[in-house]
């Protein structure tokens, strides 16, 4: 797929979800033995036309998660690239044992996809939307997790992971249609590390997913009260960037920035790192403050959790 | 091929290897009811259908074998034995700090172990997996699954149930162990599976139910050649059989044996022609 300006403001416009049709649909011819596999969410995720472009490499084993999972150990078993796909919390807390046994404990290497993830079905409820999945995920053993930062990044995740089937990795699509763009053009992108966006000696903050958009614009607004902030793309959440983080520590405060529940996410992840040096500075780590609020559109419920740009500003600037 | 002669004495030896790892395993106890009722069905398994390449684990033209009531695990350990996967001190180890063989099996292709399991219901779905990607590749290998009764329980085993036939996978037979028990009870007392034969049957399985120790019967329901679904048999089975004091005693589900329990249990097999 070419990486140029025009594709990269498609697949923002597009969102994740589609953007993953497209790449997949694409990456399919490169990738012979690819196999995707959902739950009837083929609209959802945007592989209606992939089905219909390869339907020999598409199996929709109905809206049976555990089994989903345990099917495609069973292609990973066989040597097969095996993609598997459907809304975060399904993907994940519905089927956490089989996550565990087939992909943790027995190393089957697939890679799962959770659309929708984060706040942005927040209208259709808790049910929908997933604020947990990192912090299930991040307990089982042999499971790298990746957030992309915008559609380009999603790209990017999928041609990695296909390329290299070191691990079962969980990519977690968070936004919507019309999503922010954090990458104008192509870049270099590499499991497992972060990716400076910005420079800064006062603070450091970490973000992955929607949130990377945040931080930038955040970053704008420390700038005009004289505020430097380091702005770092934690994509991948496991295994965490360490080095990035030990690069931090001259840092007056430190930052993280999740569309996730603070325990168990981005924050944790950083503060469980961050434990084993001497000295380090205080971390403010900003998500959801584990609990299920009441629903609503996207943009309400990210204000709400205080993960707009104003409210994180504000945030940051309170603890400084 | 086999004779039946020859297969009750593979289940004699099965059935005695059992009792050795179960009586090895000491004060940690060994799921041994569980493990008895399928030697039976195991021992011709692995003797007349089940096809593997001595020393080449990853043989491409192997059936696969998935034993989703993992806990049954000595029958598959001595079953693998009898077929040189295993030594004796392999044996031996059962249970012990640091072995390969655990109370549940863990993935271990040299040991002839493909799946890890005994998490129950799950074998099927793997086996689904591995039965589409067979037929992608254009081979004709099959796959053995072999399911309990209690596990049956679980929601997992008919979403999968119901994706085996959608894809009308024929090249995967499920041996249901059907001892009637489960762990704390009866499965009438723990949750009634009702006419199990006919649940599989409105899956729209194979479905054919026989004597789970009579290895004519055994024999023959392995020899479905079906064109356009997956094979279910239902195999009546006693839990412990093979020991008369362990025999529909659900205390031998999970116990420890002592030495006077398991020099009897040895005679008693040694003694008898068969199961």
């Amino acid at each position: 797929m070419e990486i140029n300006e025009r594709n990269i403001k498609l697949w923002s416009s597009l969102g994740p979800r589609a953007t993953l049709g497209l790449v997949v649909n694409e990456l399919a011819k490169v990738h012979d033995d690819l196999v995707v596999l959902t739950c009837d969410v083929s609209t959802s995720a945007g592989l209606d036309r992939f089905k219909k472009t390869h339907p020999e490499k598409y199996f929709d084993v109905g809206i049976a998660e555990q089994n989903l999972i345990g099917i495609a150990a069973g292609f990973a078993s066989e040597n097969f690239n095996v993609l598997t796909t459907t809304f975060a919390p399904f993907q994940v807390t519905r089927c956490c044992e089989q996550i565990k046994v087939n992909l943790g404990y027995m190393k089957h290497k697939i890679t799962m996809i959770g659309i929708a993830s984060g706040l942005i079905l927040g209208n259709l409820g808790y049910t929908h939307c997933c604020i947990e999945d990192v912090g299930v995920l991040r307990s089982i053993p042999n499971l790298t997790i990746v957030s992309p930062a915008d559609s380009l990044e999603v790209v990017k995740t999928l041609q990695s992971v296909l390329a290299n089937k070191n691990n079962s990795v969980y990519i977690r699509l968070t936004g919507g249609a019309n999503n922010p763009i954090v990458y104008n053009s192509d870049y270099k992108f590499e499991i497992g590390k972060s990716i400076k966006l910005t420079d800064g000696d006062d603070i450091t903050i970490f973000s992955c997913g929607t949130m990377v958009h945040n931080a930038i614009e955040t970053s704008k607004m420390l700038k005009e009260k004289n505020i430097k902030a380091k702005v770092v793309n934690m994509h991948t959440i496991k295994p965490i960037d360490k080095k990035a983080i030990e690069d931090s520590l001259s840092s007056k405060l430190l930052v993280s920035i999740e569309e996730h529940n603070v325990v168990g996410g981005l924050g944790s992840a950083i503060s469980e790192c961050l434990s084993s040096f001497a000295n380090t500075p205080r971390l403010l780590s900003l998500g959801i403050k584990d609990e299920y609020s009441k629903g609503g559109e996207y943009k309400y419920l990210l204000a709400r959790h205080k993960l707009d740009v104003d409210s994180i500003t504000n945030q940051i600037l309170k603890k400084l | 091929m086999k004779s039946i002669q020859e297969l009750k004495e593979v289940s004699k030896s099965i059935r005695k290897n059992i009792l050795k790892m179960a009586f090895t395993a000491g004060s940690s106890s060994a799921h041994i009811g569980g493990a008895l009722s399928i030697a039976d069905i195991m021992g011709t398994l692995f003797a007349k259908k089940i096809k593997f390449k001595e020393g080449d684990p990853y043989f491409e033209g192997r059936d696969r074998f998935i034993l989703s009531k993992g806990h049954a695990c000595l029958a598959y350990y001595a079953s693998l034995f009898e077929n040189k996967f295993l030594d004796k001190n392999d044996l031996l180890s059962f249970e012990k700090d640091g072995s390969d063989l655990l109370g549940h099996p863990v993935r271990n292709m040299k040991k002839g172990i493909e799946f890890s399991t005994g998490s129950l219901g799950m074998g099927l779905s793997l086996g689904i997996g591995v039965a589409l990607s067979l037929k992608k590749k254009k081979l004709s290998n099959h796959i053995y699954i072999v399911l309990g009764d209690g596990e049956c329980n679980e929601g997992s085993v008919w979403e999968a149930a119901m994706c085996a036939s959608h894809y009308k996978l024929n090249n995967i037979t499920v041996i249901v162990d059907n001892n009637n028990f489960q762990q704390t009870g009866s499965n009438d007392q723990i949750m009634s599976l009702g006419d199990i034969s006919l649940k599989w049957k409105s899956f729209n399985w194979n479905t054919s139910i026989i004597d789970g120790h009579n290895f004519e019967q055994i024999n023959s329901s392995l020899e479905k050649n079906l064109i356009d679904c997956p094979n279910v048999i239902i195999a009546k089975t006693i839990k412990g059989k093979g020991v008369s004091i362990f025999e529909n005693n659900n205390i031998w589900h999970h116990a420890v044996i002592t030495k006077k329990i398991y020099d009897e249990a040895m005679l008693e097999i040694e003694k008898k022609n068969g199961n």
